[in-house]
């Protein structure tokens, strides 16, 4: 044959998942713990989108002094100015903080620095927010990833056993509380791209997460009287194959967006380039591992007891 | 499962067949598809994806009208109709006042009440009038209220569009959104100042008499006349004056208003209709050598003395213009007045340079990101791989075939959207392969390992697509603008990769196997 298919896991690989899961429980928790400082000591870096204010993209007459620019900003009187030069030596990304007052402060303010700049800037992206818009625009985004994880978890617990779609759910809310932690300790404009980012990995986490319960249950229909443990881990690793395939074009697919795909894009795809790995580890060692400690499937009883959720 | 019926073939080839006719026109070269748009039948595929603001540039505004405003002026409306119906009716009352949306008042004489409630019930058979003792109550009904914000906002954004459209902006879109929300999409606009400016103004013009034995220190301070009160000037050092709360003539009357000059001096001209010329006249004809102000949204733009009746119905309004303004105002008197104030909630404006910027990045590194996750796949599952990759193909035509039937708006955030259905896609071929795989390395042969590779993979193609799909409608239910676009894109996609992968590439398959009949699976 004129081509030789390669396997990127060896079929006959059978790697002792569940006795290793110590280790991977301390990561774990030391991911969580990094999360939980950073977010109570850094904060998120609120974007424009949900804090309010100002963001201007422009392309300068010549190469931005931004000292310069930065006192000239701080003339006009609009509180904090964050001015920062990326890419070609002429891109600058000025921010400007919430104006006091409403919605009409903010576009007066835009103003004044159009005027301030003059005409030989080419502004290549404004956004203004005002206050209502920036609270309403975070409160449906935390709604949205909200309903959606419980909404998933609940179809996973109806497709499969309650067990499943409670770890389903715990492992989505490891993947999308540690790129929480990804934005905070990176300290990446949190926005509404963040949002659609964490939502998108939560759909592929819970994505990895039922392709290995699906391999779980399939198992377990077959040998009734075997452990969970083995079984678990013969199906993390006949799974395995198939996680590295799709987390790798997944990634391969991602990557050049990353270096490519310009500023709107790179956090997005920074984003979930970081959850496609947690991703793909939390459906084996939170996912999987937590159905050890569940209350016990019905297929592995000998008398059927366990309550419906 | 390897003998599939011949309805299935035939429709799952319609379907990509379509997709690649339907996706065609966004590949064409523009005169092409402008030919096809103008020369063929509708029924031929000429439509393209409809691009994001983000992409082509342009300004995204986001208005809301101040409703409560129409509202209480409907109310404070009430209040003077109460006053001059129950004066008419010879009804005693006190304490006329509004409050919290009620109009209330105390009757002087009890024996009244019948009198006083249904002189109230006929101003308007709308109104619920309560009467208990001598305490009289007077309200909306919640459907009159939000009756009267729907009309606001429908009227607003009628008017919104008037004004637009006058400033010669092409395609702009404008759209209602929530209870009291305008959508304002311009695209090509890069600098939005002057719109934002034109879309503020109420533009309500009002012509008053002045209290010219007012004195305006004494104004300043408080003490104003009653059915008086002092505007400030329209002009930066202007002088306020205080002028006569009723109107002479107002600017729903006007029918035309354009710029012209006298005297080397830009200024507004403007025809009243019928009614509104004849009350002008009379109105001038009663005045002569008073001052007449001229108020646009309660600042005074001019105060000329009335030197002569005005009778033919129509003016001028001079106040140190500007080419520009007086060209606005002209724009503005004719589009008509907003039924309530307007205020900017956001703005979002891409530059041209940076849109185009955004596609060239978008579609470099999305061609990029499919060139190696292609080459990947057929190096791990050779000459499957390739199946699966011409299935891919297939997928996203079909995609851009959805989106531009659609006309959905393809954003950047949108382009993630379709690197990342190409992942998907290319997963559930995965999960099929490493199924048949399996049932290869346990002995079976050829065909029976197929056949139990797609039907053990599609439960879990089914379940994993499922979960994003839930994802995909809740983002697009709860978000706006670009990541609008990104949901649809996704949701879109999971549809076509299911499609794509459990159809096209088992078909592929399945004729490979008929023609080739191998008797080992290069996967």
């Amino acid at each position: 044959m004129f081509l030789k298919p390669i396997h990127f896991v060896p079929p006959d690989t059978k790697i002792d998942f569940v006795a290793k899961r110590w280790v991977a429980f301390s990561v774990t928790i030391v991911l969580l713990i990094i999360t939980g400082l950073s977010v109570a000591t850094r904060g998120l870096n609120f974007g424009i989108d949900f804090k309010g204010g100002i963001l201007i993209e422009a392309k300068a007459p010549q190469a931005v002094d931004v000292a310069a620019l930065r006192s000239q900003m701080s003339g006009l009187k609009l509180g904090e100015v964050e001015i920062q030069q990326f890419g070609a030596p002429d891109d600058v990304l000025i921010r400007i903080q919430r104006q006091e007052g409403d919605e009409a402060a903010q576009m007066t303010a835009v103003d004044h620095v159009r005027a301030a700049l003059g005409t030989n800037y080419d502004y290549r992206r404004v956004e203004v927010v005002g206050p209502t818009v920036g609270h309403e625009l975070l409160q449906a985004g935390v709604l949205a990833t909200v309903l959606a994880m419980l909404a998933i978890s609940a179809y996973v617990a109806l497709r499969f056993e309650w067990q499943f779609g409670l770890a389903a759910l715990i492992a989505t809310l490891h993947d999308v509380l540690t790129t929480v932690g990804f934005y905070s300790v990176l300290h990446l404009d949190f926005n509404l791209t963040a949002v659609a980012a964490l939502l998108t990995l939560a759909g592929y986490s819970i994505n990895d997460t039922v392709v290995v319960f699906d391999r779980i249950r399939e198992t377990l229909r077959r040998h009734k009287a075997v452990d969970l443990r083995s079984v678990i881990n013969d199906s993390v690793n006949q799974t395995l194959s198939r996680t590295v395939m799709t987390a790798g074009t997944t990634l391969l697919a991602l990557l050049p967006l990353v270096f490519m795909g310009g500023s709107t894009l790179i956090n997005f795809s920074g984003a979930l380039a970081w959850g496609i790995f947690v991703g793909s580890y939390s459906s084996i060692y939170v996912a999987a591992a937590l159905l050890l400690y569940m209350p016990p499937l019905r297929r592995l009883e000998k008398a059927p007891a366990v309550a419906k959720a | 499962m390897i003998y599939i019926e011949r309805w299935k073939v035939i429709l799952i080839a319609a379907v990509c067949a379509l997709g690649v006719l339907y996706a065609a026109p966004n590949v064409l070269p523009k005169p092409v598809v402008a030919w096809v748009q103008a020369n063929m039948p509708g029924i031929v595929p000429n439509q393209t994806v409809n691009l994001g603001l983000d992409l082509r540039g342009g300004s995204h505004l986001l208005l809301e009208v101040a409703t409560d405003a129409v509202i209480d002026e409907r109310l404070q409306g009430l209040v003077d109709q109460t006053r001059t119906e129950l004066r008419g009716a010879k009804v005693g009352y006190t304490d006329l006042g509004l409050d919290k949306g009620v109009v209330h008042l105390k009757l002087t004489d009890a024996t009244q009440a019948d009198k006083a409630h249904d002189t109230l019930r006929d101003m308007d058979h709308d109104l619920v009038v309560g009467v208990k003792g001598v305490d009289v109550t007077l309200s909306m009904t919640e459907e009159k209220i939000a009756e009267r914000r729907r009309a606001a906002v429908d009227q607003s954004i009628e008017i919104i569009r008037r004004r637009i459209d006058e400033t010669g902006t092409r395609e702009p879109s404008i759209q209602r959104q929530g209870d009291n929300r305008i959508l304002v999409q311009l695209p090509g606009v890069d600098n939005p100042e002057h719109i934002k400016n034109l879309i503020g103004q109420t533009a309500k013009l009002t012509f008053r008499l002045v209290d010219e034995t007012a004195s305006i220190s004494e104004a300043a301070q408080g003490r104003v006349a009653p059915g008086t009160e002092l505007l400030p000037s329209a002009e930066e050092n202007g002088r306020p004056l205080v002028v006569q709360k009723r109107i002479m003539v107002s600017g729903d009357t006007l029918v035309d208003a354009q710029p012209s000059f006298q005297n080397g001096e830009p200024v507004v001209s403007f025809k009243f209709d019928a009614v509104g010329g004849r009350r002008f006249g009379e109105a001038t004809r009663q005045n002569v050598g008073h001052l007449f102000a001229i108020i646009l949204d309660n600042k005074i733009i001019s105060a000329p003395v009335i030197r002569e009746p005005i009778l033919g119905g129509s003016g001028v309004i001079s106040g140190h213009f500007t080419t520009q303004s007086a060209q606005d105002l002209a724009l503005l008197l004719r589009a008509g007045a907003l039924p309530a104030p307007i205020k900017i909630l956001e703005e979002r404006t891409v530059g041209p340079g940076l849109g185009a910027d955004s596609i060239k990045a978008g579609a470099t590194s999305s061609l990029v990101g499919l060139a190696l996750v292609v080459v990947f796949f057929i190096i791990a599952y050779g000459l499957f791989g390739i199946f699966a990759v011409i299935a891919l193909m297939f997928n996203i035509a079909l995609m851009f075939a959805i989106l531009s039937v659609l006309q959905a708006t393809l954003t950047l955030p949108g382009i993630a959207g379709i690197v990342l259905t190409i992942a998907t896609a290319l997963d559930a071929n995965v999960l099929v392969f490493e199924h048949i795989r399996e049932e290869l390395r346990r002995g079976r042969s050829p065909l029976p390992s197929i056949d139990a590779g797609y039907n053990r993979a599609l439960s879990a193609i089914i379940d994993a697509n499922m979960t994003t799909l839930i994802a995909g409608i809740l983002l697009y239910i709860f978000g706006s603008g670009p990541v609008k676009g990104f949901a649809v894109t996704l949701s879109i996609g999971i549809i076509t990769s299911i499609f794509s992968a459990v159809m096209v590439t088992r078909l592929i398959v399945i004729w490979w196997l008929r023609v080739t009949k191998p008797k080992a699976l290069p996967i």
